[in-house]
C-alpha cells in the first residue's frame, strides 16, 4: 500500500527540549575524528565569535532524528520501518548548534512521493531554542522500498 | 562568525585540500554510541547479510559528518557553514578485516554567490564508486 499523500502538510507537537552539553558535542567530534578547537576549547571558539563551543554542522541530526521518529512510528501513517533507508539529508543554518542550547524540533512532513513501487518522504525538522529563535532546519529524505511482492 | 578565507580571492573550481578518512568496525561503534543509531546494519554483519547488505555498512550520516571535514577544517571557522546537504547514493562497505573502507573527498568552489557566499561542491568515493550525490555545502567567506 503506498503512503497516503492526504500526510502532506502535517505537523507534529515540539519536541521536548535537548540541552546540548559540551562533553557530548566533544564525545560527537571525537567520534567523527574531527579534532577542531571550536568544538572543545571555549575560548577558541570565542576567538572565532561564538559565545560558547559550537557543535559540527551534522550533529542537529541526533536532535531531527529522535524528532523523526513521531513521523516514522505514526501508526496513521503506516511506514514499515524495517524498509527504510536514508536516501538524503540536508542541513540550512542560521547559526551553528552550541553548547547550553536548549533544542526543540518541530516536525512537518512536507512531501510524499511514490516512485517504482517505493515511497519517498521528505520529514522537515525546525530546529529552535528556547527563546525561540530559530537554529537550523533539517530535511530529511526516508525511502520506504517497495516489499517483495509488491 | 569568522573565516580568513577571504572571498575576493577564491574562484570557481578553486580546489579544496583532500583528505581520505579510514573506517574501521570501531569506528562504526564509536559513532553509533555518540549518535545514539544502533541500527544493527552499522555493526552487525549477520544482520546486514539477512537484510540483503553485502555486509556492514557505514551509518550515511558518519560518511556525511567526513566529507563535512574537508569545508570545516578549509574555513577554520565550522559555524561558516551556512547550508549543507548529500544524496546517499550508495553505501560504505566496511569488512571487518582488519583494514576496512577508505572515503577519499575531493571538493571544489563550485559557484559564487551573493553575500560573500561560495557553494562547495564534494565528491566523496569509496572503493573506485561514489557514496555521496549532490553533495554540496554553502559557505560565508570573509
Amino acid at each position: 500500500m503506498p503512503l497516503d499523500p492526504s500526510f502532506i502538510g502535517r505537523s507534529y507537537p515540539p519536541t521536548p527540549a535537548y540541552e546540548v552539553g559540551r562533553e557530548k558535542i566533544r564525545e560527537f567530534a571525537d567520534a567523527v575524528g574531527d579534532a577542531s578547537p571550536a568544538y572543545r576549547d571555549a575560548d577558541a571558539a570565542k576567538a572565532l565569535g561564538h559565545p560558547d563551543v559550537i557543535a559540527p554542522p551534522t550533529f542537529p541530526f541526533l536532535i531531527t532524528y529522535r524528532a523523526a521518529a513521531q513521523v516514522v512510528e505514526d501508526p496513521e501513517l503506516g511506514l514499515d520501518f524495517t524498509r527504510v533507508v536514508h536516501g538524503d539529508q540536508r542541513f540550512v543554518y542560521t547559526r551553528p548548534v552550541r553548547a547550553g542550547d536548549r533544542l526543540s524540533v518541530t516536525v512537518t512532513i512536507d512531501a510524499i512521493k511514490s516512485l517504482a513501487g517505493n515511497d519517498i518522504l521528505t520529514v522537515r525538522g525546525e530546529v529552535h531554542e528556547s527563546g525561540g529563535d530559530h537554529v537550523v532546519t533539517s530535511f530529511m529524505t526516508l525511502v520506504a522500498r517497495a516489499a517483495a511482492g509488491e | 562568525m569568522a573565516t580568513s578565507i577571504d572571498y575576493d580571492e577564491i574562484e570557481v573550481g578553486s580546489e579544496l585540500p583532500a583528505q581520505s578518512f579510514p573506517i574501521d568496525r570501531a569506528a562504526l561503534v564509536r559513532y553509533a554510541g555518540a549518535s545514539g543509531d544502533f541500527n544493527p546494519i552499522h555493526w552487525n554483519e549477520r544482520f546486514a547479510r539477512e537484510v540483503g547488505l553485502p555486509d556492514v555498512i557505514a551509518h550515511g550520516m558518519f560518511t556525511m559528518a567526513e566529507a563535512a571535514r574537508v569545508v570545516t577544517d578549509w574555513l577554520g571557522d565550522p559555524g561558516a557553514v551556512v547550508d549543507y546537504g548529500v544524496r546517499f547514493t550508495r553505501p560504505v562497505v566496511v569488512p571487518d578485516d582488519g583494514t576496512g573502507a577508505l572515503v577519499e573527498v575531493t571538493a571544489k568552489v563550485g559557484a559564487k554567490l551573493d553575500g560573500r557566499r561560495v557553494r562547495v561542491d564534494l565528491t566523496a568515493v569509496s572503493g573506485d564508486q561514489k557514496v555521496l550525490g549532490m553533495a554540496r555545502a554553502v559557505v560565508q567567506l570573509a
